[in-house]
């Protein structure tokens, strides 16, 4: 009798196949992502502990508030939002080209991984205007009586609590701020441009393999799978890092 | 969407496996670069990390065996210690400034390069694709990436302790603020740099390795190999790399962090800091938040170096004691359980560091309820052996081994574990004492077991027994006269990490027995030595296999030819009926996992 109900049905588990019905490569990719959650989650973590251990902490509304070309114009989180926009575009026609491998069409996948590259360069250059900009900055903050042009940087912060009533060439003069605010914020956000950037250059990769037919002789498209798996991780992971950073 | 790739996977699985069955039949093609250097064969890469780990086990094992003779001896020169340390050892006597190098690198060697490295990386290699009855690893690719990761890893820290400067000093847990300041010591400058580039390397291997062992056992098992059909090495092995995927990526955030507050000004760690007369500018740091993210790593990586062991010893009591593993599902639960818990109870490293004593009381509790899953799988291999009809090889002299020493090192973490308790007996020898019998000794115990049991599936020879014997009695009698009367010395409050003690009066009742305690460490040593001299004579003039079943084990890879080509099995892979422990059964002294369950035979 028993033996007669499961005949049925699959035995998942019983060896011989794969028990998640996935090849390899995607199995491997779900557990890398797991490690990877890790990494992030450590570094998201010790932020929270430091930042709330830190008696004063920087309002992302007046740390980004700049927009490219538009001078001293106060537009906060305005530029972080095209940024988030963008990497999400690109999960997007991400997912627009596993579906186009799904169904063998290779123009498809060209087409839609291109799109994907170029917001994931897209997003990158972003990030590099604002670590610039930032870096670059001029802000008056009063060390030891006297006033200093600084810029964000690992060791300095110029975001500190203001000096009521002092202002330096119209802009309101500061003292220092916790220096842990530049460490986690080019830290972590370095970390995850450094996935991005990797994310492109495998999805540059397989653009090339695609191109060469690599995947129509193969009969599938799995590999813009697992690159879409990374993809949507490390988009995943932008949204933490936008949430931690810019919006609380 | 799963429905659609699945018959790609068949195809690509096929294909798969016809291509090593092709690889296997043009034999002659393999050049010696690509059979022995860049080998994608799991069993090759097993032997490669156990090579590697061996050579890393005679440095990390000398370095003790050198500073020890210093504890033994304060006020004796040794010429034989300038010529090993140079300028280091300057007049035969350690710097005390080395002492510290020379335990740092002890610890970080034994731990991660042979212990981590040397028993996963060799075990779950070599194991795994055998055991489950698989062609080779899921991807043979980054498998040989993964121990060329460690093999780059092995070169850095080797270099470093070539470096002007010395290598890596702040103890194997390098905490900050010693390490993040080159000014704060010697061993902070270059050397740390080194360390950290190494580690950061070693993680990369870690995790290669760990990805392929999980997807293997997961996706890769043969017809009928169910989950509960796995002999417990694959289980050990399965939690072992889970555990490695998850807790090896926060250590790799901490260092990462650790590089910036060295290099490039930052404060994550540091606040506060006075040192060479010099005021930092660094704050609001803090030290607490490094030694979270070493722990978080740091207490997983005790079951990383203990389950490897565990499940080695499981299936070389059962096989040995002609009897079938007792509790086969309790191991399994414990195993889980012990997987769970290693997540849940790092702080207790930190009792006495700055840690919120209330937060220390759940912690532990956590640590306490370890206990239980320890003792259920002790308990169950007492009960496997218990009225066995044991053969004494000298692999089950070392499983019986490593449960002895577990249990007696196992015992005194219950005393450390308690935070009251462990305000006494902190950074002592005590200390010393527990944690080098219970994973250093054990699971070098259960290594030594698994080189033994499964050295003539991987060179078709056997090892000597004599000396095997000698080995096993030398090293564990030795063992226990090395780290038991540390417990004394630990309870009456000698401090550990510190190189010459005769300063304190209290502490001269201890003199001569830290001379014995060097003398028999030397000797331990030596028979080591002589158990490498075993390993390397038996590969190339040991006694030859004559039959592919040597133990009379039921598992699969006593199914494959004596030497095995790339593929492991010439025809097809085996079909596997039963679970691996039906020893003694129905009149049988074994029965294979590859025959099938007969009529009338009784229910295990």
């Amino acid at each position: 009798m028993a033996q007669v109900a499961t005949a049925t049905q699959t035995k998942w588990w019983s060896g011989g196949k794969s028990p998640f019905n996935l090849e390899y490569g995607k199995v491997m990719m779900w557990y890398f992502l797991m490690s990877d959650a890790f990494t992030f989650g450590a570094f998201l973590i010790s932020y929270g502990t430091i930042r709330f251990s830190t008696n004063f902490w920087p309002d992302p509304n007046v740390v980004f508030n700049a927009f490219p070309g538009m001078g001293h114009a106060n537009l906060p989180l305005a530029f972080v939002s095209v940024m988030t926009f963008i990497l999400i575009l690109s999960s997007v026609t991400m997912v627009l080209a596993v579906h186009a491998g799904h169904h063998n069409d290779k123009k498809g996948v060209i087409k839609w991984l291109f799109w994907t590259i170029i917001g994931g360069i897209a997003f990158l250059a972003c990030q590099a205007w604002e670590w610039t900009h930032m870096i670059m900055g001029d802000l008056p903050v009063l060390v030891d009586g006297q006033i200093e042009k600084w810029g964000q940087t690992t060791a300095h912060n110029p975001w500190g609590p203001p000096v009521v009533g002092m202002m330096h060439e119209g802009v309101q003069v500061t003292t220092p701020g916790p220096v842990a605010f530049g460490g986690f914020f080019y830290g972590i956000t370095g970390f995850h441009g450094f996935h991005v950037f990797s994310g492109v250059i495998i999805n540059i990769i397989i653009l090339i393999m695609t191109q060469k037919g690599v995947f129509e002789r193969r009969g599938h498209y799995l590999m813009i799978e697992k690159a879409g798996l990374y993809w949507h991780f490390v988009d995943l992971v932008w949204v933490f890092v936008f949430l931690c950073f810019y919006l609380i | 969407m799963s429905n659609e790739v699945n018959p790609n996977i068949h195809s690509t699985e096929t294909s798969h496996a016809d291509l090593h069955d092709e690889h296997h039949v043009h034999h002659h093609k393999e050049t010696f670069i690509t059979k022995y250097v860049f080998s994608q064969d799991h069993k090759m890469i097993a032997k490669q990390f156990l090579a590697t780990g061996i050579i890393w086990a005679i440095i990390g094992g000398l370095f003790s065996v050198l500073f020890r003779l210093q504890l033994g001896y304060p006020d004796e020169t040794f010429p034989i210690l300038e010529t090993f340390f140079g300028r280091n050892a300057e007049g035969g006597r350690i710097q005390p400034e080395f002492y510290y190098s020379l335990v740092t690198m002890h610890g970080t060697v034994l731990i991660f390069f042979v212990l981590t490295a040397g028993l996963s990386g060799t075990f779950a290699n070599f194991l795994i694709p055998l055991q489950i009855g698989a062609r080779d690893m899921a991807s043979p690719f980054l498998n040989m990436l993964s121990y060329w990761f460690f093999f780059a890893a092995s070169v850095v820290m080797l270099s470093s302790l070539f470096v002007q400067t010395g290598p890596a000093s702040g103890g194997w847990t390098v905490y900050p603020p010693l390490s993040a300041l080159g000014q704060a010591s010697e061993g902070s400058k270059i050397g740390m740099d080194l360390w950290l580039i190494s580690m950061a390397l070693f993680v990369v291997s870690s995790l290669l390795g760990g990805l392929n062992y999980i997807t293997t056992i997961l996706n890769m098992r043969t017809k009928g190999m169910s989950m509960t059909r796995m002999p417990l090495t694959i289980w050990a092995l399965f939690f072992t790399a889970v555990l490695g995927v998850l807790s090896f990526p926060v250590l790799l955030s901490g260092f990462i962090l650790l590089l910036f507050d060295r290099h490039l000004g930052t404060s994550f760690y540091l606040s506060d800091i006075y040192v060479n007369g010099q005021i930092l500018p660094n704050e609001g740091g803090s030290a607490i938040l490094y030694q979270h993210l070493f722990w978080f790593l740091g207490h997983p990586e005790v079951y990383i170096i203990a389950l490897p062991a565990m499940g080695l010893t499981s299936e070389i009591l059962s096989v040995n004691s002609r009897k079938p593993i007792f509790g086969y599902m309790a191991m399994i639960g414990s195993l889980f359980a012990i997987t769970i818990l290693a997540f849940l109870v790092w702080a207790h490293h930190m009792f006495v560091t700055g840690l919120n004593p209330f937060l220390g009381s759940v912690f532990v509790l956590l640590t306490l309820l370890i206990a239980v899953p320890s003792a259920i799988k002790v308990f169950n291999w007492l009960t496997t052996i218990w009225r066995g009809n044991i053969r004494f090889t000298p692999a089950t002299l070392f499983a019986i081994g490593f449960v002895s020493v577990f249990i007696s090192g196992g015992l005194t973490g219950i005393f450390l574990g308690n935070s009251t308790i462990d305000i006494h007996l902190h950074d002592t020898k005590f200390v010393v004492a527990h944690f080098h019998l219970v994973m250093g000794v054990s699971s070098m115990f259960g290594m030594l077991a698994g080189i033994y049991h499964w050295f003539p599936k991987m060179f078709g020879r056997y090892m000597n027994n004599t000396l095997g014997y000698i080995h096993f009695w030398v090293t564990i009698t030795g063992a226990y006269l090395i780290f038991w009367p540390m417990h004394y010395e630990g309870l009456a409050g000698v401090p550990r990490r510190y190189l010459d003690l005769s300063g304190w009066t209290s502490f001269n009742q201890f003199t001569e027995l830290n001379k014995f305690i060097t003398i028999v460490s030397i000797v331990v040593f030596a028979v080591q030595l002589m158990f490498v001299f075993n390993y390397f004579y038996s590969m190339f003039k040991g006694r030859k296999l004559t039959t592919t079943n040597p133990w009379g084990a039921n598992t699969l890879e006593w199914t494959t030819p004596i030497n095995p080509g790339h593929g492991n099995w010439t025809g097809e892979i085996p079909e596997v009926h039963r679970w691996p422990y039906d020893y003694s059964k129905d009149g049988r002294e074994f029965i294979p996992q590859t025959e099938k369950v007969g009529e009338d035979e009784s229910q295990h």
